[in-house]
């Protein structure tokens, strides 16, 4: 794993040592990984919780693209705002949320963020600048373009960041808000992490392009493609990115190749991708295992460190499930609160 | 009824109105914009927003590309985040481009979020046929709208309405989808100067009568009071109800009524199957008004069909005076 980070290393012109290592202190990169557990580790329980009845719906799990939504947030801070998809439990810790209150959501219970209204698919810690995860493929992103309208309006320099898949790349609503982020260059960056199928269709088979950054041409806006599983990457790509959008000179497109362990959502039996493809990623280019060694190596962390943080993130995510399971039901008789706004 | 003490009044078309409310609420709020295709220099494609954007700037009357779902989602996300768009649709067919956001994320991301967040987005809808513009430029699609929990609907029949109305649904803390149909746009009417607001939820009885109940909508409003006027030369005495809003619907006004004229018309434009006459009819017949009903109740709405360009069809596929006055004499005479 030492190779990853030798060679983006040597990417990065007069200087010896990756993006993240120069930007940010060692407890912002210990932080880093702690978020990359927290992420797994939580994916991990609600899988768990989900088999053992605790959790009804679905969820889709993000498992290995950890270093997308950790790399993208490195760098943000809370009034800096993203919008997320359907896969979007990374995004919400990468940017803050508290996991207690996401496991209440999961288990339906009055102290989740939404108040048992919206489960995984709508999950959302808006105090720290998450607009929310979406349902809707696509959906997200005009949101997110509004959203940096508002920043361009407010002149608040805040960046919004608009999450979404390859898949979300075939929707209309993809073409109308990069469209108009670029005419009318707004602060917004769209980091798409392609993680190879949308559900079980292949980017091959599905998009026209070899890469979803290659459409950024389209849009006059730059198209950047990183190893979505390598943190210093994705971070030194997001760097560039919000700098620019934070000038007023408008969108990025980064595109994160990455890929996800489970299936697409429970009802996923994986018949459209190989056992072999499936091992290769998870022995091969696991982000959590890269960024540990890349650490190790530039001397951040040893492996006491790491056990450490791997035990402490386990007692957080015990003690999260617990809060859950113990926490309110809603009452029905508030079935329609939420609908609309409380006036005076 | 009205939020604030009205002054001076004088004649104002329909569009004036509405631009006027776009105006004030502009000068009120720095938040509110406008959104929409060629509403710039062209100044819409009914001239609504006109020359707003000589007073107003770009930025606040921002010309959009032809891209519904994106503009609106645009608005969305704007709205969320602090500001108080007003997005215009060219036609309100076009609707039909932009229900992902209006249906999935303008109207549920409140709930969805468990109250974390409001949606003040205003969509305006340029609505209805009578222009002969066919098929794809002339549909009255409120009650596909008006069927979506956390979306409000409104649909203003006078200038002065449609000013008040606007101006309450920017203030709106939620999003508020208003149809504007198209005939009215050049209607001209008593509008009170400055800022005023009509709440939104509230039906205006627009003629007292004692023998029969018409509930009307937008230009139908109109087609009953005028129908209303023949038939009282007949001694028939007709209340007319202009709904006003039809998500969330005043239905108290509507029940009062009927108690006491004992007979209910629905009158509107959209496709009669499943319209809001459908919702009128049924919320009597689970009220304490059936018992008081004398007669079935009648329902005048758009016909099965697309809206046809001939205008002789045209005019056929939605209620007129003559259709209202016949159905409202036969209903009160028993004739049916």
């Amino acid at each position: 794993m030492s190779a990853t980070a030798r060679k983006s290393a040597s990417k990065t012109e007069g200087a010896n040592q990756p993006f993240i290592y120069r930007q940010f202190d060692q407890d912002k990169l210990r932080d880093a990984l702690r978020k990359m557990y927290l992420i797994r580790q939580f994916e991990e329980g609600a899988e768990e919780s989900y088999m053992r009845g605790l959790i009804h719906g679905t969820m889709h799990l993000s498992i290995g693209q950890e270093a997308s939504a950790v790399g993208i947030c490195l760098g943000l801070s809370d009034e800096d705002q993203i919008t997320s998809t359907h896969r979007g439990h990374g995004h919400c810790i990468a940017k803050g949320a508290d996991v207690s209150r996401m496991f209440a959501e999961f288990f339906g219970k009055t102290t989740g963020y939404c108040r048992g209204r919206g489960g995984s698919m709508h999950i959302a810690d808006v105090s720290t600048g998450n607009l929310g995860a979406n349902g809707i493929v696509g959906g997200g992103l005009p949101i997110a373009v509004g959203a940096a309208l508002t920043a361009k309006k407010m002149k608040t320099g805040n960046v919004v960041v608009c999450f979404f898949g390859d898949g979300a790349n075939n929707e209309g609503a993809f073409h109308e808000a990069l469209n108009m982020a670029a005419i009318w260059k707004l602060p917004v960056v769209f980091v798409c992490e392609n993680n190879g199928y949308g559900m079980s269709t292949s980017v091959a088979r599905a998009t026209a392009v070899p890469n979803i950054a290659d459409r950024a041409a389209a849009y006059a806006m730059p198209g950047v493609i990183v190893n979505g599983n390598v943190v210093s990457d994705v971070a030194e790509a997001m760097h560039e990115a919000s700098e620019r959008a934070r000038r007023g000179d408008g969108p990025t497109l980064i595109e994160c190749k990455t890929y996800r362990y489970r299936g697409h959502s429970k009802s996923d039996r994986n018949r459209y991708r190989s056992k072999e493809e499936i091992e290769e990623w998870m022995t091969e280019r696991d982000p959590i295992e890269a960024f540990e060694a890349e650490l190790v190596e530039f001397g951040v962390i040893d492996a006491a460190g790491i056990e450490a943080i791997r035990a402490d993130v386990a007692r957080e995510i015990a003690a999260g499930i617990e809060f859950a399971k113990e926490s309110p039901m809603p009452d029905v008789a508030n079935l329609e609160k939420y609908v609309y706004t409380e006036q005076a | 009824m009205d939020a604030q003490v009205e002054t001076a009044t004088r004649e104002l078309s329909y569009a004036q109105a509405i631009q006027e409310a776009m105006a004030i609420a502009m000068e009120r709020d720095e938040r509110v914009f406008l959104m929409g295709e060629d509403i710039g220099v062209y100044g819409g494609a009914f001239q609504v927003t006109g020359d707003l954007v000589e007073r107003f700037g770009p930025e606040r009357v921002m010309d959009t590309p032809i891209s519904e779902l994106g503009g609106a989602g645009i608005a969305v996300g704007a709205a969320v985040t602090g500001m108080r768009p007003v997005f215009e649709f060219q036609f309100s067919d076009f609707a039909t481009l932009a229900m992902e956001q209006i249906v999935n994320q303008a109207a549920k991301m409140r709930y969805m979020l468990g109250g974390a967040v409001s949606v003040p987005v205003v969509m305006r809808f340029p609505a209805g046929s009578g222009t002969g513009a066919a098929a794809q430029h002339s549909q009255s699609l409120e009650a596909w709208l008006g069927h979506v929990p956390g979306l409000k609907v409104i649909q203003p029949a006078t200038p002065h309405d449609a000013k008040g109305l606007l101006l309450a649904a920017i203030e709106d803390p939620d999003p508020v989808m208003i149809f504007e149909h198209k005939l009215l746009y050049k209607m001209k009417g008593a509008v009170p100067e400055g800022y005023y607001t009509v709440p939104i939820g509230k039906a205006d009885v627009r003629r007292e009568g004692r023998d029969l109940t018409i509930v009307a909508t937008s230009i139908m409003v109109h087609k009953a009071l005028e129908a209303a006027e023949t038939l009282s030369g007949e001694g028939i005495d007709i209340e007319v109800i202009d709904l006003r809003t039809i998500r969330p619907m005043d239905r108290q006004t509507v029940i009062e009524s009927v108690r006491k004229t004992s007979r209910l018309m629905c009158v509107y434009e959209g496709v009669k199957t499943l319209g809001i006459g459908a919702e009128v009819s049924a919320m009597i017949a689970e009220s304490e008004a059936f018992d008081y009903l004398d007669a079935p109740i009648v329902r005048l709405g758009g016909a099965e069909t697309p809206i046809p360009y001939n205008p002789e069809l045209e005019k056929a596929t939605v209620p007129q005076v003559d259709g209202i006055v016949r159905a409202a004499r036969d209903l009160v005479t028993g004739a049916r």
